[in-house]
């Protein structure tokens, strides 16, 4: 079978989850191709979706302009699996504020229960490298690359937590849907993003 | 990935604990990473930052006065107030970024401690020391520095800039010398890396000589086919149009000084901008982005061949 990955391509960290899931796909010998997506069309020709880093406000609004975000969050509630990174887990969650401003009323897609903090550790002079795991996923020793990092605040029952990094929720999972705070396609493995393209293979 | 080449983060500014690093050039330059295809504008209050923020600019850049006023003001442009900064800071949740003086070591430490995402060591203001540029890698924020040739971008990348912004004429509402520039380095990025592949190394170090580079720096650069940090386009920016030019011309983004909010339309300006900087491979979406703003009140430009001031030119030499 032949898997498509799609990578939100509004604006941010596009290519480097595009060079991931390439490296993923060639790693588990699977046939497939990595497309970026700008449109409502071209998400119905994806089987996995991945939201990169990047601002969450530009991404936001940019894909409410074009109706990209509804589709969207249709094709996720139908079960396609996703990945949110940094931002992307912005976009993906519930009820997100600022921890200096407070409520941030930016246009969220609202498919993972979570409640989120951005900024959570600080601007980026106190962006930083540590090793994390991931252990409900089989991941250990994993570099989490944290750049101006949301953290997760409270989660509903539904939500399985994977990762946690000085007592915050730095990686969530919920159904068909992965988001974490840090940048798996900046740290070098392909553990995660094999994962999620396993989760489109079963 | 991102690249590393040239990484020395054995300095000042790479702060490591047991388990944690701040201040490496993966985390630096993967700040300006996650900036890519979007739009830095230029702001000197919090009501231009709010408008940048709700536009969907992905930074502001804090500034005392517009680069255009600057030109008209003359005497020496120095950094922004540190309480308009902060309050900036304290408003808009996008990353915020200021400029300081080329040289200016303090002026850098300064808007360090104020904690801003990003410092730019900028030609708009009055060089402080035109031979020395800062030494950025004994600091923990990123930088961003001005080039408009292959081998000024490297010089500032080994001087540890995380991120590089093409020169054009800042101030003047006339793209063309940031289209010049932004034509010059993917030129001579062409050329290394036809050296590159051809195998003659001897060459090639003949060219970082030239270049005043080293020549592990540029045989990278030769080897990615780009610049290995990221490369926004700057300078005389002031319609959607004149930014899908520069993205098509591979830039990873924008940053929009005067040409916002010198103009009479600045709200659906600043949208228009960011629509058409997303949007640059999409020519009926630039066509509407380009629809949302009027030639009447674009900012009036000014002829680059007949300036006083070339900003353009401080600090190229060093």
């Amino acid at each position: 079978m032949s898997i498509t990955v799609g990578v939100l391509s509004i604006q941010g960290d596009v290519c480097e989850n595009m060079a991931a899931s390439h490296q993923a796909l060639d790693e588990m010998n699977i046939s497939g191709n990595v497309i970026p997506v700008k449109t409502p069309s071209a998400i119905s020709d994806v089987d996995v979706m991945i939201i990169p880093g990047g601002e969450s406000t530009t991404i936001g609004l940019l894909t409410l302009a074009g109706d990209t975000l509804a589709t969207l969050g249709e094709r996720i509630r139908g079960g396609m699996p996703t990945l949110g990174v940094c931002a992307g887990l912005i976009l993906l969650a519930g009820d997100v504020t600022d921890r200096m401003l407070g409520g941030t009323g930016q246009p969220l897609l609202k498919v993972l229960d979570i409640k989120l903090e951005r900024n959570s550790f600080g601007r980026q002079r106190d962006s930083f490298e540590t090793i994390l795991s991931m252990k409900p996923l089989g991941i250990g020793d994993f570099p989490g690359v944290f750049i101006r990092a949301p953290s997760v605040t409270a989660v509903s029952p539904d939500v399985e937590v994977l990762s946690v990094y000085d007592n915050r929720i730095v990686a969530v999972k919920q159904n068909n849907t992965i988001g974490t705070s840090f940048h798996p396609e900046l740290s070098g493995s392909t553990e995660l993003h094999r994962h999620l393209i396993g989760m489109a293979r079963r | 990935m991102i690249s590393l080449a040239g990484d020395r983060s054995d300095s000042l500014g790479t702060i490591r604990d047991e388990n944690v690093s701040k201040g490496t050039t993966k985390v630096k330059r993967g700040f300006a990473h996650m900036l890519k295809n979007g739009v830095v504008m230029d702001v000197t209050s919090v009501e231009q930052a709010t408008i940048a923020e709700e536009a969907g600019a992905v930074s502001v850049m804090v500034l005392d006065k517009l680069p255009s006023d600057v030109r008209a003001a003359g005497g020496v442009a120095r950094t922004a107030s540190a309480n308009i900064i902060r309050e900036i800071m304290d408003s808009v949740t996008i990353p915020v970024m200021a400029k300081c003086r080329i040289g200016h070591v303090y002026e850098a430490r300064v808007l360090s401690e104020i904690n801003v995402d990003m410092i730019d060591e900028s030609e708009v203001l009055t060089p402080a020391d035109e031979s020395h540029h800062i030494w950025k890698w004994d600091y923990t924020t990123p930088f961003v520095n001005g080039a408009r040739s292959l081998a000024e971008a490297l010089r500032r990348i080994e001087e540890g800039a995380a991120m590089i912004r093409t020169k054009g004429e800042p101030g003047t509402g006339n793209v063309a010398e940031a289209i010049t520039h932004i034509k010059k380095v993917n030129d001579e990025i062409r050329q290394a890396k036809a050296i590159h592949d051809s195998g003659d190394r001897q060459d090639l170090m003949r060219l970082a000589r030239d270049f005043r580079v080293s020549y592990d720096i540029l045989h990278e650069t030769a080897h990615l086919g780009r610049l290995p940090v990221v490369n926004f386009a700057a300078g005389g920016v002031a319609t959607p149009a004149d930014a899908a030019y520069l993205m098509s011309l591979g830039c990873d983004g924008i940053f929009v000084g005067s040409g916002i909010f010198k103009s009479d339309d600045a709200r659906n300006r600043a949208r228009a901008v960011v629509l058409a900087t997303t949007f640059w491979d999409k020519p009926e979406r630039v066509r509407e982005a380009q629809e949302m703003v009027d030639e009447q009140q674009s900012m009036l430009g000014l002829d680059t061949t007949k300036l006083e001031l070339r900003m353009q030119e401080r600090g190229s030499d060093a």
